[in-house]
């Protein structure tokens, strides 16, 4: 298969802040790839530049052999984008969103419009098909949002963070339609923040963090990557937490995970269910009260943990460098 | 981009303008009733205290207001692109296969629509309050055309501004500083010959005044034994402001295309 994606050297600055620095993917035809990264990890620029949205300061870039920056006009007409910030029109209804952008991709009025329709339809939107869009809750509008990618049944898509924001039945219901995509072979590139989302969709994870792919494989080889499972015990009592380090860190075969605010140890082991076992037993002698106890395969946020020292999900949280975005729309 | 491809992607964009014109009543209620007011305002608090020889003022006045409010009724133009500028819909343009020139010549032709309705509204509230076209049917359908020419090219000066200002209200005050003394130094409200010779020069040679001047011909609103104007401009007022109505396009259409692919790539 050929990649039908590919950056070498990525460079993008803004001021002092260097948003990517020197980035480099592939994505095989008819798969899909997600750039796993925290806020401010420069997956939303990454998308820019993939989509001439951006001009790169290094680097260079195809798309279905296309070239980037030589020929925008032309990687136009092969992408199809669902942006972080749903990119409808909210005084159109949700048809002449997808009507508009069906003649802006020149399929012609009629066929502009049959495609409109049988989006809609497919969206589970056609009740609110003639209602202004400013009427949809969050979940409608990025369903539209994404419809709007898939007007030209175009040959490569980009999903920047496309369920951010959202309930979880929105984003079960998107992900449902997201794979039912690349079933009508398309190929797919999805930014997401979200491990499980990652876990969910992709055939292939790049891990991404200051503009630089830190790792790159399939979910299962990245979990390999960490090695084995891990046993997850909470208690009940704060109190207990040394007793139970020090149980853990008996059969541990490396660093244990403490979370003094959850009351939560993880801690990796090559044993298995008999290792669960004996532990929890040494819990029992000890009468501690323990109100999880889990044996599971390693998450891709202890992938993240290994890789950069730092979880993604507490990075998340943590407040990302202001960037010079257009008028106060941040994450660009 | 071809210019075919071009006009028709501006045609798409020109619709789902004209589509929000509908769904948002405030601007729609804008474009009706500031005309009405501007009408009324000027007919009765200055249309009766000022007397001019030999005509009526409210006569005389009605060409300098048909020619200040489409030139108002340009900051549509600003304000829109200022206002698409910052919403996520941009971003959905700037990845589509579609002209680059589109939003902006989509943006200036919806302002075409919106003039023919502003003129409408303010030549049946002039019709009310006694204006009256006496010249001829065709020569009446001149000055309009004249006006929606002249508004069009002020279009595309309001484009380069709405592209270049951080925020619609930026633009409304921006404009205002600008088009009040365009406007005011012209001969719309007073003849240019009553000026301090500094402003009767600058107001002889301003394109408002040679429009403002040409549509009261054309409607036959010049009070009869009226001096005959001492400047080339406003003795030829209809070849004046089509020259300069085609000098603005041609300058300012492509500055605000270009201003438009520019700020577009800079987010």
């Amino acid at each position: 298969m050929r990649d039908i994606i590919q950056a070498t050297g990525l460079v993008k600055r803004y001021g002092d802040v260097v948003a990517l620095d020197g980035l480099d993917l592939s994505v095989r035809e008819g798969t899909i790839v997600a750039l796993l990264g925290p806020n401010g990890a420069g997956k939303t620029t990454a998308v820019s530049v993939l989509t001439t949205l951006i001009e790169p300061d290094e680097g260079s870039a195809t798309v279905a052999g296309v070239d980037v920056l030589g020929d925008p006009a032309e990687v136009r007409k092969l992408i199809g984008l669902s942006g972080q910030y749903a990119a409808v029109d909210k005084d159109l209804t949700g048809f002449e969103n997808l009507d508009m952008i069906g003649c802006l991709y020149h399929l012609g009025r009629k066929k502009a419009r049959s495609r409109a329709r049988e989006l809609l339809d497919r969206f589970d939107l056609a009740d609110a098909a003639d209602r202004p869009v400013k009427t949809y809750s969050g979940g409608m509008r990025r369903r539209l949002d994404l419809a709007g990618a898939l007007v030209a049944e175009s040959p490569v898509l980009f999903l920047d963070e496309p369920t951010t924001g959202l309930d979880l039945i929105s984003r079960r219901e998107l992900w449902r339609l997201i794979r039912t995509l690349v079933d009508q072979g398309a190929t797919l590139l999805l930014t997401t923040q979200y491990l499980e989302e990652a876990d969910r969709l992709a055939d292939d994870v790049l891990v991404i963090d200051k503009g630089k792919t830190i790792a790159h494989g399939t979910v299962d080889e990245l979990k390999d990557m960490v090695g084995g499972e891990r046993i997850g015990i909470k208690v009940t009592d704060r109190d207990d937490l040394p007793v139970v380090n020090e149980i853990l860190g008996r059969v541990a075969v490396g660093e244990l995970q403490r979370e003094e605010r959850s009351r939560t140890v993880v801690a990796p082991v090559s044993g298995g269910a008999r290792e669960l076992a004996a532990v929890l037993q040494a819990f029992e002698d000890h009468q501690l009260r323990i109100s999880e106890a889990v044996l599971r395969r390693p998450t891709l946020d202890d992938v993240f943990l290994a890789l950069t020292g730092a979880s993604a999900e507490s990075r998340e949280k943590t407040p990302e460098p202001a960037k010079p975005g257009r008028r106060g729309r941040g994450s660009r | 981009m071809n210019l075919l491809s071009a006009l028709g992607d501006g045609l798409v964009i020109a619709r789902r303008n004209l589509i929000k014109l509908k769904r948002v009543p405030d601007v729609l209620v804008f474009v009706l009733l500031s005309p009405i007011m501007f009408v009324l305002l000027f007919a009765y608090v200055f249309g009766s205290a000022i007397d001019i020889p030999g005509g009526s003022y409210r006569e005389f006045l009605m060409g300098g207001i048909f020619g200040q409010t489409v030139i108002f009724g340009a900051t549509f133009t600003g304000a829109g692109l200022a206002e698409d500028m910052q919403r996520g819909i941009i971003d959905r343009f700037r990845s589509l296969p579609m002209s680059r020139a589109a939003v902006v010549l989509g943006r200036t032709a919806s302002d075409v629509v919106y003039n023919i309705i502003t003129l409408t509204v303010m030549a049946v509230t002039g019709l009310i309050v006694g204006w009256r076209i006496r010249g001829s049917l065709l020569d009446a359908l001149a000055a309009f055309l004249l006006l929606l020419l002249f508004a069009y090219s002020v279009s595309w000066i309001m484009a380069l501004l709405g592209l270049s200002v951080p925020s619609p209200e930026v633009l409304n005050n921006a404009s205002f500083i600008v088009i009040f003394p365009l406007t005011f130094i012209a001969n719309t409200f007073v003849p240019a010959e009553s000026l301090p010779t500094v402003l009767r020069v600058f107001a002889e040679w301003n394109p408002i005044s040679s429009l403002v001047q040409a549509v009261r011909e054309l409607f036959g609103n010049i009070p009869p034994g009226a001096p005959e104007p001492a400047s080339w401009p406003l003795q030829n007022p209809v070849i004046y402001t089509v020259f300069c109505a085609c000098l603005i396009i041609a300058i300012f259409a492509p500055l605000s295309v270009r201003r438009y692919v520019r700020v577009a790539k800079k987010s």
